[in-house]
């Protein structure tokens, strides 16, 4: 299938970004173009350095572009006030981290009700657990899960309000290659049963070859973008 | 600069916040504390050199008339080293332009040279000549209040003869330090002053040519007083001796010790309270930024840094933090021990002062504050110095939240999960919430402290000047008077009401304890005078025996049924043997009851009185004061101060107003300073404690923010709990401002006055508005800290 045929999500165009840091400008970003389109699974692969989470941040709503434009469907992101960003990231993004950020003091299943509460047509928390294999662990809290399944609890967290796009800062980057292995098939259970837009960062290579595109960048530019004909099931990668 | 010390200052900046607040509290209780110290310091040097340099005496005794040449018999005694006889009168005065009653006390100097003994320090002007009969010296603090100079001219009604004096001196005495009436409660230097003429003219006017009616001695060293007080007593007993007493019951020197109590008081109490809350804080923010700082201690382990330097190097931020506070708490305390001692010399009234800033309590002070700031922190230095560098590297794991038991039984299903996170959060570490929360009270209970005092003056006053004495004129006798003089007071126009009292001059003992006072005869059917029982209800007088206000019960050691010994001070000084029949309030002074008709027969005389109460009015009634102008009270001020037999006059109207010129003033300038240093101490717990939320939930807070919450929502997680750690806390300090009023009110008990406990609605008000002021502005900070938020850092980033 290919990607033009889908609706466009996301749109970018020559976006850039410069870290003033006193003395020096960092660019993060020269002028980035890129499409983003519904249901597909991406990962955005690069060195540390190359501009994958600045670019990853701007789409997610919690940075600005120091030029250039981000569309999301027909809103215009680089525009938006702070109060329309918060908006945005409530009702349409679902983010995981690398270090999950649950809330210690909430149960697996209240760190995902906390999102459930303020979304339009939420699942249930249980729904979402159970969409990531989580449903015996629903009342644990986070220091009685494993990092694999705080990090499940986390894409639980991200996927329970329907979002559009999901977004993943090195979804694995703080766990081991099996316990991984677990969080990327939730991942992909997401992607295929929800339709969402899934957008995964990682320097690790191996984890590209579960994506619909590779897009790899290097010192602010995209340097190739890749469509995999042949889609390996996570439980084939290994690292 | 080393590495290690720029990493020092650097942190002390950027905490600089926080660290400004503990400094702030610190600099509070050392400032108290160097205030209150020096003060005594300074107090204590001044009057012990103007006793020395002015040769105060040791012994007093004033008697009916004795002739000259007994005081060289005096000066034989054993152990006696100087003997000054004087002539002393109680006046009435007139003064130009002023219509209120005003009376004196003229004292005798020698007509051609300085007294031996309690000698003047002239402050202008000269001594009295003996050979001119009409020159007077008055004291400093009448010269002021009447505005008095050198050459103005004064009557004094001296053994019921007008006699117009010159001023040619004006002065202050040793003796008269606090300068107050007999039997007043507080000074009244604008109707109540302390003069001197030569001794020759006053013993002239005063009927007492070759004769002497006072007399000071000064002991050799090492002689016994109280030896020296019987000899004297029995050598004075024809003479109408009085008995004779030392500087312990000597009127001024009493009130300074008592003042000197309260002040060594006020240095230790609040100091503590001080310390306490500035070593809560520290613990708190140095405990907090170890825990953050893990890592780095570790990276200095592994490249082979010393557990102690490791551990010095916090030492040093408490220490400068403690420092600071230290240095400011002087340079606060210097400033408000100046301030402190010339308020005192408004009416402690030394002719200089003696500013003592002894290094010894600056060393003291410091050392203790440091010892403190050190042992708060010890735990977490410590922790830090031995944290081994694997584990300190190692990632810590989510914390461990469980179901607590407000949970497991249901009642929080209803809450929303971030009412939940609020009460688990609090839950997860009850030490910690429970120190927060002790933090907030100790700000509210000290607020307390200081604002209640308002209130407990008030209602001494009211209790005093309304419940317990209603007379408006209190009228003094030079002689004992029989009933009948009452009629001729009555039958002035303007006088509504008039009863008697009779006061004696007494010893009371019980054991080996003894207390001088004066005992009251009140009629039974008295309206103007009241005893007061425990309950501030009046209390009938019993047929006999004694009534003690609890003071001065509990100073003799009596309780109801004791017999006690009373020596009576006058006359013939018979001694009788009185039961204490029951205890009464008195929140001023300390004065022993009796029935009138009791007393008059105890004292085997006739119907006597020694003073008279008066109710003004233009109606024969004892309401009706109403409708009766200034003017007209002025009348009958100058019939009564032309009756021969009046000696003084005392209005109660200026004594509620002395009393708030006075002794009101001071306690009010404690209140203030107390008021502004709980705002400091109130502010460094919120703000501190709101700080150290901010940067413990920051990263919880900022994800929130990235999953959609806005700035408001997740400012309420954090708010909530202040807001609840607030409300909390407050119903708490009432509970620690009530213990500590009480603690504050047993420690102010003095012969002269008890400031009774009196916690009113608006100091509860006052204490909690001020807690939630400091909450507000803190949250309104952390609200627009919570705005800056760096989302993208914070979650790149473990913590």
């Amino acid at each position: 299938m290919a990607a033009t045929d889908r609706q466009c999500v996301f749109h970018a165009a020559e976006l850039s970004k410069v870290y003033d840091m006193g003395e020096v400008q960092v660019h993060a970003l020269r002028g980035v173009n890129l499409e983003l389109y519904d249901k597909e699974l991406v990962v955005l692969l690069g060195p540390s350095g190359s501009g994958k989470s600045t670019l990853l941040n701007i789409l997610g709503g919690l940075d600005t572009a120091s030029s250039g434009t981000v569309r999301y469907h027909e809103r215009e992101l680089t525009q938006a006030t702070e109060k329309e960003l918060t908006h945005y990231r409530r009702y349409h993004v679902g983010f995981v981290f690398q270090f999950y950020n649950l809330i210690p003091s909430l149960t697996a299943r209240e760190n995902v009700s906390i999102v459930t509460e303020i979304a339009r047509d939420p699942m249930s928390a249980e729904q979402a657990l159970a969409l990531v294999d989580l449903q015996g662990r629903i009342d644990h809290f986070p220091a009685q899960l494993s990092g694999g399944e705080q990090q499940r609890v986390a894409i639980a967290r991200a996927i329970a309000k329907r979002p559009q796009v999901l977004l993943c800062d090195e979804p694995t980057g703080a766990l081991d290659s099996s316990t991984g292995v677990v969080v990327l098939e939730a991942l992909q259970t997401v992607n295929q049963q929800l339709g969402t837009t899934t957008v995964v960062i990682t320097h690790n290579a191996a984890i590209a070859e579960m994506a619909d595109r590779v897009i790899i960048l290097a010192d602010g530019h995209i340097v190739e973008v890749k469509q995999n004909s042949h889609k390996k099931p996570p439980t084939e990668i290994v690292w | 600069m080393r590495a290690l010390d720029i990493k020092l200052w650097r942190e002390l900046w950027h905490l600089r916040g926080q660290a400004a607040a503990i400094a702030l509290v610190i600099v509070g209780g050392v400032a108290v504390c160097i205030m209150s110290l020096s003060t005594l310091d300074t107090l204590v040097q001044t009057r012990d050199s103007y006793y020395r340099d002015y040769r105060l005496g040791d012994l007093f005794v004033s008697l009916k008339r004795a002739p000259n040449h007994l005081q060289q018999q005096i000066e034989q005694l054993p152990g006696v080293a100087e003997v000054e006889t004087r002539v002393v009168a109680a006046v009435s005065l007139q003064l130009t332009g002023s219509d209120e009653p005003a009376t004196g006390l003229l004292t005798s100097i020698p007509d051609h040279s300085d007294a031996r003994l309690n000698r003047l320090y002239i402050r202008s002007g000269r001594l009295a000549d003996g050979r001119r009969d009409n020159e007077l010296v008055v004291s400093d603090a009448f010269a002021e209040a009447n505005k008095l100079q050198i050459n103005d001219t004064v009557v004094a009604v001296i053994n019921g003869k007008h006699k117009r004096l010159t001023i040619v001196g004006i002065a202050l005495s040793p003796e008269y330090i606090y300068e107050i009436a007999p039997g007043a409660i507080v000074p009244d230097y604008k109707r109540y002053g302390v003069m001197w003429m030569a001794r020759t003219p006053l013993s002239t006017a005063y009927d007492m040519e070759g004769a002497f009616n006072d007399l000071v001695l000064k002991l050799q060293p090492g002689a016994s007083g109280d030896d020296m007080i019987d000899r004297l007593d029995a050598l004075l007993k024809r003479y109408g001796g009085r008995g004779a007493y030392d500087r312990d019951d000597q009127l001024s020197n009493r009130f300074l010790h008592e003042e000197f109590v309260q002040l060594r008081n006020m240095a230790v109490m609040f100091p503590v309270i001080f310390l306490s809350v500035a070593a809560f804080l520290l613990n708190v923010v140095v405990s907090r930024l170890i825990s953050t700082e893990r890592q780095q201690i570790a990276v200095l382990k592994a490249f082979g840094y010393r557990n102690a330097a490791v551990g010095w190097h916090y030492a040093q931020l408490v220490l400068l933090i403690t420092g600071f506070g230290i240095l400011g708490g002087y340079a606060l305390g210097i400033w408000l021990a100046r301030g402190l001692s010339e308020l005192y010399m408004d009416y402690y009234r030394f002719p200089f002062l003696l500013y003592q800033f002894s290094p010894l309590v600056f060393i003291a002070v410091a050392a203790i504050t440091v010892s403190v700031a050190m042992l708060a922190t010890l735990r977490a230095v410590r922790a830090a110095a031995s944290l081994p560098p694997a584990q300190a590297m190692r990632e810590q794991s989510p914390e461990n939240f469980r179901l607590f038991w407000l949970e497991r039984a249901g009642l929080l299903r209803i809450l929303s999960p971030s009412g939940r996170m609020i009460l688990r959060h609090m839950a997860r570490r009850p030490l910690k919430t429970l120190s927060s929360i002790c933090g907030l009270a100790c700000a509210c209970g000290i607020m307390m402290v200081g604002n209640f005092q308002m209130d407990a003056i008030d209602t001494m006053v009211y209790m005093q000047f309304s419940v317990a004495q209603r007379d408006d004129v209190k009228v003094s006798f030079t002689e004992p008077v029989s009933s009948a003089a009452l009629y001729s007071l009555k039958s002035l126009p303007g006088v509504a009401y008039v009863e008697g009292v009779r006061e004696v001059p007494v010893q009371l003992r019980y054991q080996h304890r003894s207390y001088r006072t004066s005992l009251q005869g009140i009629a039974r059917d008295a309206q103007l005078q009241k005893v007061l029982d425990a309950d501030l209800q009046p209390v009938g007088l019993p047929e006999s025996g004694l009534l003690l206000p609890e003071r001065l019960a509990s100073i003799l050691g009596a309780k109801p049924g004791d017999m006690l010994t009373v020596e009576v001070l006058e006359g013939d000084r018979q001694s009788y043997q009185v039961p204490l029949k029951a205890m009464t309030k008195q929140f001023l002074g300390v004065s022993a009851y009796m029935d009138l008709q009791a007393l008059n027969r105890l004292m085997n005389e006739g119907e006597s009185l020694s003073s008279a109460l008066i109710k003004l009015g233009p109606f024969e009634s004892m309401d009706s004061s109403q409708g009766f102008d200034a003017q007209q009270a002025s009348t009958v001020y100058r019939r009564l101060r032309e009756m021969p037999a009046v000696a003084g006059i005392s209005v109660r109207q200026s004594l509620i107003d002395s009393f708030y010129e006075t002794l009101a003033k001071s306690m009010l300038t404690f209140t203030f300073i107390n008021t502004l240093l709980g705002g400091v101490i109130a502010f460094g717990v919120v703000y501190n404690t709101v700080r150290i939320m901010l940067s413990e939930r920051g990263r919880e807070l900022a994800s929130l923010r990235v999953l959609g919450y806005s700035h408001n929502e997740v400012a309420y997680i954090l708010l909530g709990e202040l807001a609840l750690l607030t409300l909390l806390a407050i119903p708490l300090g009432f509970l620690l401002g009530a213990y500590l009023s009480r603690l504050m009110v047993d420690q102010m008990q003095t012969d002269l006055y008890r400031v009774p406990l009196v916690l009113e609605p608006d100091t509860f008000a006052m204490s909690a508005l001020v807690v939630l002021v400091a909450a507000l502005i803190s949250g309104l900070m952390m609200w627009h800290r919570l705005g800056k938020l760096d989302l993208v850092e914070v979650l790149k980033t473990r913590e």
